[in-house]
């Protein structure tokens, strides 16, 4: 089939195509649209670090402006993959100064980024604009002050929940006087504090300032200040909500906060006194977001203020806000679209909290909208799941944890199968779930059965044997990313679905029953993956082939080998270095 | 639906189109591996106590009141936010911590403002648990005894008591386990 258009009307035609999906459906029509599309995608996100190596990438996508990438697997937020593993940035910078000397946006998750990096970034991309580190580690301080002192063109510096070593507090004030195109600053994982004044000046020059998120060290009589010097802010976060109670603090909070007219999104709210939330109240009806997770105050201060946010369409929140104020919401924000309720003592047993299934029950009957709920509690039915799946059946991320592992239905003790098995029966459209609870091999059935659409599933602590792993594998289709701990799996499930894995970004488990051998085994016989056993035992070399390794991370890829691995890593079953020999 | 297929039965059906199975070439038989796991970490002397034809039933015995790593699955610095309230609410009236024993179903609790010294601690903790804990040297190791003391500190790192001095070790210490002293770290060489 020629190519009956000019190529620059379909450049003109790709140039809609934005989702990378979309892209990659187009790219493999034919050879000239292969080489069409290739020249002109501007944005690539790749999902494992390791799947692909940069140069495949620049070689094949020369004129690429945003490049994102995701280095360690999810777990490795709960601490279960140890110091060191990987995911590191630094190679990745390297090829992509050379190759994309205009690069404008450079998006980070869960990768290890040091100073270096950082300071390459700042002197190698002249246009550069944007930089998002979500969960990274590995920099400091001094990092953050070469990207502000070097980046004339940043408009984004968004740190969200990193660790950084904190040198000092300087680094905000390596913002040049001449730098005014600041879109958005988001420093709230930070603990040192800065200079305000340096800050003040930044928000006065900074008319474009759009997002603002304060750390804990910005006092809440500061806050003023700021507020009215960017009063055209969409998402604000403040530092310590907490201060002596005076009037004339409270007044002019309140009066900063009512002059935000374009406000939509609010967070931060450490150590609140309860007294100064109302000042909030006059943009609550303005709010779309509203983030109290830090909020460690009573359900009535919280229930107040969140009440009165009826255009609210997402929330997260501590469970203290209790039953009640979950029923309050389900009453008052209709529009709701996404729960997160975090738990403020997670490691007791015995909650002082009156947070129950109940206040998820409520809220899924209230609120029409709810698709993504994110749920913490220590107790949960059958029936109040199925209740939920019947009355929220456009829900497409259920994330459910119930405090003591393999708690089952606290009414009739039995597991929660059948509710868990009501969720992805009536949620046709569920990409992500997460389950907790007492589970047998029947809830894997009812998923590999119903769950469709399923793209990431996280498992702990359940199931009864290999059964349950090989529904999984065998029912879900679109099933892309599967996380495990904790569970009876073994060989013979992972073996019998090796080709799934192929058509899968990852699979984690950890504390399982996958033997050396079949690690051994599955690297061998698929070179289109690798198969990591990470293990810290000493004297791995020695143990019998039959026994369980401590975790194995599977992933598909094109790019071969890792070079970086640490010593508890082994790439199992490949020819070159790293293979795990067991004579 | 027959809810009773037996694991073997299923697998039967499959199609071992990869042809990806353990054992030697010839047998037909999977070695079933059975092994039998207490808590989340194996120490290196039970690896060789397992092998492909082990009999027993494997268990799972959930961690009794032991702090699993990972779970519930909160980010680390959610966490300390809560530590630090927490702290706030207690100082002024005597300084409660819980203090855990492996093993034992139910968490004690106890006020470190009682006792001036590490000594004068284990004391305490050897009559309420109706134990021997040795206090951990370089030299001499747990001082033979079975039991180890490890505390939890304000960032939620778990460290082992004895190495700071004691005032620095109150105001640090936000509860207390009793381990087995071959469960915990550092101890390898000194059994």
């Amino acid at each position: 089939m020629a190519c009956s258009f000019p190529e620059e009307v379909l450049e003109h035609v790709f140039s809609f195509l934005t989702s990378q999906k979309d892209r990659n459906a187009v790219s493999v029509v034919c050879k000239s649209w292969y080489e069409m599309e290739r020249w002109c995608r501007k944005r690539i996100f790749v999902g494992n670090c390791y799947s692909v190596n940069p140069r495949i990438m620049i070689r094949r996508f020369p004129e690429v402006k945003s490049v994102e990438l995701k280095g360690k697997p999810h777990f490795a937020d709960f601490n279960l993959v140890p110091e060191g593993w990987g995911g590191f940035v630094y190679p990745w910078i390297v090829e992509i100064a050379r190759g994309y000397p205009w690069l404008e946006e450079i998006r980070l998750k869960r990768m290890v980024v040091t100073d270096e990096c950082l300071e390459m970034i700042s002197k190698s991309f002249k246009n550069f604009k944007v930089l998002v580190l979500s969960s990274c580690e590995g920099f400091s301080t001094d990092g953050l002050a070469a990207i502000v002192a070097n980046c004339r063109n940043l408009r984004v510096l968004d740190l969200r929940e990193c660790e950084v070593e904190e040198l000092s507090g300087h680094w905000l004030s390596h913002f040049p006087d001449s730098f005014t195109s600041l879109e958005s600053l988001n420093m709230a994982c930070l603990l040192s504090e800065v200079s305000f004044s340096a800050l003040e000046r930044l928000v006065a020059r900074s008319p474009n300032l759009k997002t603002l998120r304060l750390n804990r060290t910005v006092p809440l009589e500061k806050l003023s200040t700021l507020l009215q010097r960017a009063p055209q802010l969409v998402d604000f976060g403040t530092g310590a909500y907490s201060a002596e109670i005076r009037p004339d603090v409270y007044s002019s909070l309140a009066d900063a906060f009512s002059g935000c007219k374009n406000l939509k999104s609010l967070s931060g709210f450490w150590d609140v006194t309860p007294a100064y939330l109302p000042a909030i109240c006059s943009v609550c009806s303005l709010l779309t977001s509203l983030n109290l997770s830090y909020a460690t105050t009573q359900s009535p201060d919280l229930t107040k203020i969140v009440g009165q946010c009826y255009n609210l369409q997402r929330l997260v929140v501590l469970d203290y806000i209790e039953d009640t104020g979950l029923n309050t919401i389900s009453i008052s924000c209709k529009d709701l679209r996404e729960l997160v309720v975090f738990p403020s003592d997670p490691f007791v047993a015995d909650a002082d909290v009156l947070l129950t299934e109940q206040g998820l029950v409520s809220v899924s009957q209230g609120c029409p909208k709810l698709q993504s709920v994110l749920y913490f509690c220590r107790q949960m039915s059958n029936s109040a799941l199925i209740s939920i799946s019947k009355n929220r059946p456009n829900l497409t991320c259920f994330r459910l944890c119930i405090i003591e592992p393999r708690a089952p239905d606290y009414v009739t003790l039995e597991p929660l199968d059948v509710g868990f098995g009501s969720v992805v029966e009536n949620c046709k459209q569920l990409t992500r779930l997460s389950m907790s609870g007492l589970l047998t091999d029947r809830v894997f059935e009812y998923i590999g059965t119903h769950a469709k659409n399923l793209d990431m599933l996280s498992i702990a602590f359940a199931g009864d044997s290999d059964l349950g792993l090989h529904h999984v594998l065998s029912g879900c289709d679109s099933l892309r990313k599967l996380e495990i701990r904790d569970c009876p799996f073994g060989d013979k499930a992972l073996l019998a679905n090796a080709s799934k894995l192929e058509r899968m970004r990852s699979l984690w488990m950890s504390s399982c029953f996958v033997s050396f051998g079949a690690c051994k085994l599955l690297g061998q016989k698929m070179p289109g993956l690798n198969v990591e056993v990470i293990d810290e035992r000493e004297n791995i070399s020695s143990i019998p082939e039959c026994t369980p390794v401590e975790k194995v991370y599977i992933y598909r890829t094109v790019s071969g080998q890792r070079f970086d691995i640490p010593d508890y890593v082994r790439i199992m079953g490949k020819d070159k270095d790293g293979v795990y020999d067991l004579s | 639906m027959d809810q009773k297929r037996s694991t073997l039965n299923l697998f039967d059906n499959i199609d071992l189109a990869t042809e990806l199975r353990l054992g030697l070439p010839g047998t037909d038989d999977q070695p079933e591996i059975k092994i039998s796991i207490s808590g989340n970490k194996r120490s290196s002397s039970e690896i060789g106590s397992s092998t492909c034809k082990d009999e027993e039933e494997s268990s799972f015995s959930p961690p009794a009141k032991e702090q699993v790593v990972g779970w519930p699955p909160v980010r680390s610095y959610r966490k300390n936010i809560l530590q630090v309230k927490k702290t706030e609410l207690e100082t002024g009236s005597g300084m409660y911590v819980k203090v855990s024993m492996d093993g034992a179903p139910y968490l004690r609790k106890l006020d470190l403002k009682m006792y001036k010294s590490y000594e004068e601690l284990m004391k305490g903790l050897q009559e309420m648990f109706k134990c021997i804990i040795g206090l951990y040297s370089e030299r001499e190791g747990y001082n033979g005894s079975q039991h180890a003391l490890t505390y939890e500190d304000k960032d939620g790192d778990w460290m082992l008591v004895g190495d700071v001095p004691w005032e620095m070790f109150i105001s640090s210490c936000k509860r207390l386990r009793i381990m087995k002293s071959c469960e915990a770290r550092g101890l390898g060489d000194f059994l």
